[in-house]
């Protein structure tokens, strides 16, 4: 049987963009919210968590008003780029965007806030900066917590399904994620496909688990 | 030097009381320590004074830094201030060697400077031959050492201790005063120590500042203080006293002598300067200058007959317990003899009396 392994390379590709820009945002939202007072922090968290409790189509649909060729954002994506940004594997990318960071923002937000904040006083009495009591502090300290939610989100942006499925749709060998491929399969009679897939899928997803609760902290530290 | 005045309120919460500390003092080269209660506000000042706190109101003038001033709106965050801290569970950085805990502490003095002076800091407070391992692996001596080492690595201008003896045992006690003294000798930074430990005041302190429900209510060298309470309040929190209410009967200044009356009893005391006939006054007795007898059937001057409630062993002296709250301690050799009393009174040496 030839097996077509396009969709598992770009939703691996996905996943792997996806983890790193949401650890970036999502760091950044998390240190904030565990962090800081200021006005709106209710809300941010609200927004925050939101894409967890919408139904994937739905915030797929958002997404495609926000980003669609006759948004202003979309628009502004092809003046800069040249193309749509819907429909194509970028739109995955946002996709699983939208679909783990939440999760990622939610983990790592517990993991900095149950870094002792006797610490980061002595840190910062010691004459860091925040952004060093940041890095050099409380990250290190949540370290293994903050990878294990990464890990996790990972394993969201490669199954996501419904958003992607808005966004960037069903183009084979463009934007067919491993999730639609074995959609597609199933719907299209390919059960031998199907079944390929979803083995290596629940491998690759049965890895990150076992990952993450290996980096998950112990209680000796 | 060190001056301070500041105002902090917190309003009654669900399962607190409202607080409010309200206190001015100032702190010269030395030792100044915090002596008070838990809950009084001892910790509060330290974190106000390190800028993890903000008061309402006042000011904080650290030489000639202004670290906070309420009225100017000046709170300069706790990096810019300058003030070394030693916290209670030491708070070294887990993750780090304490090498590395002491360079992190280093990195505002010059960097050429920055080596050298870690390892100074290493061998000043023999550490140096520990210096690769990690917080977890150090003996809770090498720990308090380095704490105290990284604090003062960077120069700082006041140097607070948040009741570092809390949870040691008497050796390390023992060894942390001895740091801290070298401390004193060697470093000209002037430090703040919050403590509930008289005998650390002692220990340690210059000066002592007896704090209570957020307001100072005796400040003065640890000896003028115990000798001399301000008031009942005072006496009480050093726990030295016994205390009485009492009555004012006469006072004769020319033989330096006066009577007054506790419930339905005479004593003689000195002369109480300042004090009118008629007053009500606390008697604060020293409870080791108090003298427990066996009861006897002829009335004696200043005895007054107690019921025995508790004997507490001390290692070198017995603590006895009366009723009406009356205290006397001695020592075992003394009370050896009189273990077998049934029938106790209590002795009140006129010189020894004193009213707040």
């Amino acid at each position: 049987m030839q097996i077509d392994w396009f969709p598992l390379w770009l939703s691996l590709r996905v996943a792997v963009l996806s983890t790193a820009i949401s650890l970036a945002a999502g760091l950044w939202l998390a240190w904030l919210l565990a962090n800081r007072e200021f006005r709106g922090k209710e809300a941010l968290d609200a927004a925050v968590t939101l894409p967890l409790v919408l139904p994937p189509t739905v915030l797929g649909f958002y997404l495609l008003v926000v980003l669609g060729r006759e948004s202003g954002l979309g628009r502004l994506y092809e003046w800069i780029t040249g193309g749509p940004l819907v429909f194509t594997w970028q739109a995955a990318v946002i996709a699983a965007l939208f679909h783990s960071t939440p999760l990622l923002i939610k983990s790592a937000r517990a993991a900095l806030e149950s870094v002792d904040r006797t610490y980061e006083r002595a840190a910062r009495n010691l004459g860091a900066s925040e952004w060093a009591v940041f890095r050099r502090v409380s990250l290190p300290l949540a370290r293994r917590s903050i990878l294990a939610a990464a890990a996790l989100a990972f394993a969201r942006s490669l199954g996501d399904f419904g958003v992607t499925i808005m966004i960037a749709g069903n183009i084979p060998g463009r934007t067919q994620t491993v999730a639609v491929a074995i959609y597609d399969a199933v719907e299209g009679g390919n059960g031998a496909l199907a079944r390929v897939l979803v083995l290596v899928v629940s491998a690759v997803a049965l890895a990150i688990l076992y990952l993450a609760n290996r980096l998950a902290p112990r209680q000796a530290m | 030097m060190l001056q301070a005045r500041l105002t902090k309120r917190f309003p009654p919460g669900r399962d607190s009381a409202a607080f409010t500390l309200q206190v001015e003092f100032q702190a010269a080269a030395g030792v100044t320590v915090l002596f008070g209660p838990s809950g009084a506000g001892k910790t509060l000042i330290l974190d106000s004074i390190a800028g993890f706190v903000r008061p309402e109101d006042g000011r904080i003038l650290l030489d000639d830094q202004i670290l906070f001033d309420g009225a100017a709106g000046v709170h300069l965050p706790p990096r810019a201030r300058h003030c070394g801290y030693v916290f209670q569970n030491y708070a070294l950085f887990p993750h780090m060697t304490l090498r590395q805990n002491l360079e992190f502490a280093a990195e505002r003095r010059p960097r050429l400077d920055r080596r050298r002076k870690v390892n100074e800091m290493l061998e000043r407070f023999h550490l140096a031959d520990v210096a690769g391992r990690r917080p977890h692996e150090l003996s809770g001596g090498q720990k308090q050492r380095c704490s105290i080492a990284r604090a003062l690595i960077g120069a700082p201008k006041l140097l607070l201790l948040d009741e570092p003896a809390r949870g040691l045992d008497a050796p390390l006690r023992t060894e942390l005063y001895t740091v801290l003294r070298q401390v004193r000798a060697e470093f000209r930074t002037p430090v703040l120590l919050v403590t509930h430990d008289l005998d650390e005041c002692f220990e340690l302190g210059e000066e002592m500042l007896v704090l209570r429900d957020g307001r100072l209510a005796q400040t003065g060298a640890p000896r003028k203080i115990v000798d001399h309470p301000a008031s009942a309040e005072v006496a009480r929190l050093l726990g030295l006293f016994t205390l009485l209410p009492a009555e004012i009967l006469t006072l004769d200044p020319g033989r330096n002598s006066s009577r007054v009356r506790y419930g339905e009893f005479e004593l003689a005391g000195p002369y109480f300067p300042g004090h009118l006939k008629g007053d009500r006054v606390w008697l604060c007795v020293r409870s080791e200058q108090l003298k427990a007898v066996a009861r006897d059937s002829r009335p004696c001057p200043n005895r007054i007959p107690a019921q025995l409630l508790n004997v507490i062993d001390k290692p070198s002296t017995a603590r006895l317990e009366f009723s009406g709250d009356i205290a006397v301690e001695m020592s075992r050799s003394a009370y050896e003899p009189l273990r077998q009393t049934k029938e106790w009174a209590v002795e009140f040496p006129p010189e020894a009396l004193r009213v707040v």
